[in-house]
């Protein structure tokens, strides 16, 4: 591995089930990137030979939790890390039979791209529908689909094109979800170790790249449509009892810009209070800074006096977004209690909690066939179109045009769990 | 025009808003501060998040009494620099009290750190710990939030997780329960470094190449103190090491090295074929299940 620091983080997902290789594809990945060190390795041998097996099963890397061996599932997301000098990879694996709904919205909220998995012998099926159906929704804005077990099929070119058709005639009833969307296909033998990291000799036909390139040279920098400033309040930082007398009076705001840039000299307004002041300073630590950057944590202070709380939102002064208590959004149901209708709620939205009551559930989503249904309740990973009627206003836009500002949770009352996540569509 | 953080300005960024979520949401926090590498750097983060204002939360110390003095010294120093406030949570105080029964003078004292930890987090009614904790290190931190809600108990479910999505960090708990929050989750052992090379740290010499007197036991260095003593028979060497992690004397190993710089560390780590905790951790290979375990006992 190439000793760099000026690397970026690519975070993607990975869909499938076991039966399709997707442990054997990140087990690739981290064993051909030379991620995987040889005390694990050495356990997986051992645990390979325990189970009589001939060769070594790079599934097992992925193998976490005591009650997942015993049972041969896997229960929860996992977050595996590799590096290649150009990028840091953080991987979010997210079981495919458990759970799958709420295991995949998990991983895909943080992920830029998902890697699809197809078992090329079986091709399209319903839970490749199901997966790309979840990765849209949650605004993932790169797919890759991979067509593995290629070697099952004698590498045949002919059959894997027609897949890729198939894929491509089905992926158009999702066009209504996410419109800019960018697919790309892969053959792969993950087995084998074929177009994963090394190309292998069995494909010549393929000249695209290999999944690794794909993720070394994939562009997301444009991932995010809207460049309005949004930089929500996390701590307000009144140092009153320092030694220092000249302290006595400052004042300074935390957080993390969620989308846009923050200059010095900016005109600025909080919401939802309205009260304007322009930028003094931008700090990240003891370093004063011109620009703030989307994702960067920092301390700003302000020309004027003005009251700000944790909660509140800076945006720029001629932006015209303004604080709303009532809105519309795509709700996973976690929870094993079901949703009611009857009860309240607390909606987690960037760094403010306003209690929610459900005004309507509109339609719910059968996943199997996309078809809206009628609901008066939600059990665990049901998915529904709901209008919540809030106590607090909060600043929101639409979750396709900001993940940062258009996503909540929502949290039980009474356990204090969190029951259900929730992407914000607002109508034109 | 590109504008992207590198990855340890991401890694940075993204610890402080955790760190900053903590402070916001929880109304009586604590940082674990042990004077290891990971916990160094939850410190220079807690600074570029809170200053020039205090930290919103104190430093604690679950102290096994089984310390590298050079450790000790250098907690102490550290805390000093800050200005900031440390609670030393002891196991010989829970000895006395009788709530750690050992069966054994010299036995190894990691695993007993949960029964101290939780007898502080009650005194002090303490509602999040915040951890140096990596998921990079060990299986089960794999699959660990990064608000991860403990019972009454400490305990972890790792079964029933709450769901944790984008930055929206659920750290609600009622009186007694408590949040373990990891802002350095997403951190692998070479980010450390490099962040310590960039931050320029400054860390325990052991951490650092130096003579040591060792005897090789069962495939590891068991460096030879008073309470772990060489066995009749067994070869003192006298070689050159450092210590990957730092913890009870007992159970951590060094590694033989000449890096006696940073620059050099990384190097090494970036060559080496073996995991951090598989090298040095000796509580840790006893099953495969280990570390899962004593999470479920409200290890942090």
């Amino acid at each position: 591995m190439k000793k760099n620091t000026n690397d970026t983080v690519l975070r993607f997902m990975t869909c499938g089930s076991v039966d399709d290789g997707k442990s054997t594809v990140i087990g690739r990945l981290l064993f051909d990137t030379k991620t995987i060190l040889t005390d694990t390795l050495n356990q997986i041998k051992n645990t390979s030979k325990k189970k009589g097996m001939t060769e070594i099963d790079l599934s097992l890397i992925t193998d976490g939790l005591q009650a997942e061996r015993e049972q041969g599932i896997t229960i929860d997301v996992a977050y595996r890390y590799f590096s290649t000098g150009n990028r840091k990879y953080i991987i979010a694996d997210a079981p495919g039979h458990e759970q799958y709904t709420r295991n995949m919205v998990t991983a895909a909220s943080t992920a830029q791209l998902a890697i699809i998995l197809i078992d090329a012998r079986k091709g399209i099926l319903t839970q490749t529908k199901r997966h790309t159906f979840l990765t849209k929704l949650v605004g993932i804005k790169h797919i890759i689909v991979a067509i593995n077990k290629m070697d099952l099929i004698e590498f045949n070119e002919v059959k894997y094109k027609s897949i890729c058709d198939n894929y491509k005639k089905f992926e158009k009833i999702f066009s209504s979800l996410n419109t800019s969307i960018n697919i790309e296909f892969l053959p792969m033998s993950a087995l084998k170790g074929d177009m994963i990291v090394d190309r292998g000799n069995s494909m010549d036909w393929y000249k695209g790249p290999t999944l690794l390139e794909f993720l070394e040279n994939l562009d997301t920098t444009h991932d995010n449509k809207e460049s309005s400033l949004r930089f929500p309040i996390q701590y307000v930082c009144r140092p009153r009892e320092s030694e220092n007398q000249e302290l006595h009076d400052f004042r300074a705001f935390m957080g993390r810009i969620e989308s846009g840039f923050l200059k010095i000299n900016d005109k600025i307004k909080i919401l939802p209070s309205g009260n304007k002041s322009s930028i003094k300073e931008i700090r990240v630590g003891e370093k004063n800074i011109n620009e703030a950057i989307p994702e960067q944590s920092v301390t700003v202070t302000l020309t004027d006096e003005i009251d700000i709380s944790r909660g509140d939102m800076l945006v720029h002064q001629d932006d015209s977004i303004e604080a709303i208590k009532n809105f519309t959004g795509m709700v996973c149901w976690f929870s094993e209690i079901p949703l009611s209708i009857n009860r309240t709620y607390l909606i987690m939205h960037t760094t403010r909690t306003s209690k929610a009551k459900i005004t309507n559930i509109n339609h719910k989503i059968n996943i199997e066939t996309l078809n809206h249904e009628e609901a008066n309740e939600l059990k665990t990973n049901d998915i529904a179109n709901i209008s919540f009627k809030l106590a607090q206003p909060l600043i929101v836009d639409d979750y396709n045009e900001n993940r940062g500002t258009g996503a909540f949770i929502i949290i039980d009352e009474t356990t204090f769990h969190t029951v259900g996540a929730g992407m914000i569509q607002l109508l034109d | 025009m590109k504008k992207l953080l590198t990855h340890l300005d991401w890694l940075e960024s993204e610890a402080i808003h955790i760190m900053r979520e903590v402070a916001g949401q929880c109304s009586n926090p604590v940082l674990l501060f042990s004077g290891g590498k990971d916990s160094l750097c939850l410190l220079r983060i807690a600074e570029k998040a809170f200053r020039p204002g205090r930290f919103p939360f104190p430093l604690m110390h679950v102290d096994t009494g089984h310390n590298y003095p050079e450790v000790i010294n250098f907690r102490d120093k550290k805390v000093n620099a800050l200005d900031e406030r440390l609670i030393v949570a002891s196991l010989e105080d829970s000895i006395k009290k009788g709530t750690i029964v050992l069966k054994s003078e010299k036995e190894p004292r990691n695993k007993y750190q949960s029964i101290t930890l939780l007898e502080a987090i009650e005194e002090h009614k303490f509602d999040c710990c915040i951890g140096g904790a990596r998921r990079d290190e060990e299986k089960a931190r794999a699959k660990e939030r990064i608000m991860s809600f403990r019972d009454e108990f400490g305990q972890w479910d790792p079964k029933n997780q709450r769901p944790e999505l984008w930055d929206l960090y659920n750290a609600k708990v009622h009186k007694g329960e408590n949040i373990r929050a990891f802002p350095i989750s997403n951190w692998t052992e070479m980010d450390v470094w490099q962040y310590i090379e960039r931050e320029k740290l400054s860390l325990p010499d052991i951490y650092f190449a130096h003579t040591r007197k060792i005897v090789r036991r069962d495939n590891a260095i068991v460096p030879i103190t008073e309470v772990t003593p060489a066995k009749n028979n067994e070869l003192i060497e006298n070689i050159m090491v450092r210590f990957r992690t730092v913890g009870d004397i007992t159970c951590t190993a060094p590694v033989e090295s000449n890096a006696d710089t940073v620059e050099k560390i990384i190097l090494e780590t970036a060559s080496t074929s073996i995991s951090e905790r598989g090298e040095t951790r000796l509580d840790d290979q006893v099953s495969e299940a280990s570390m899962e375990q004593r999470k479920k006992e409200g290890y942090f």
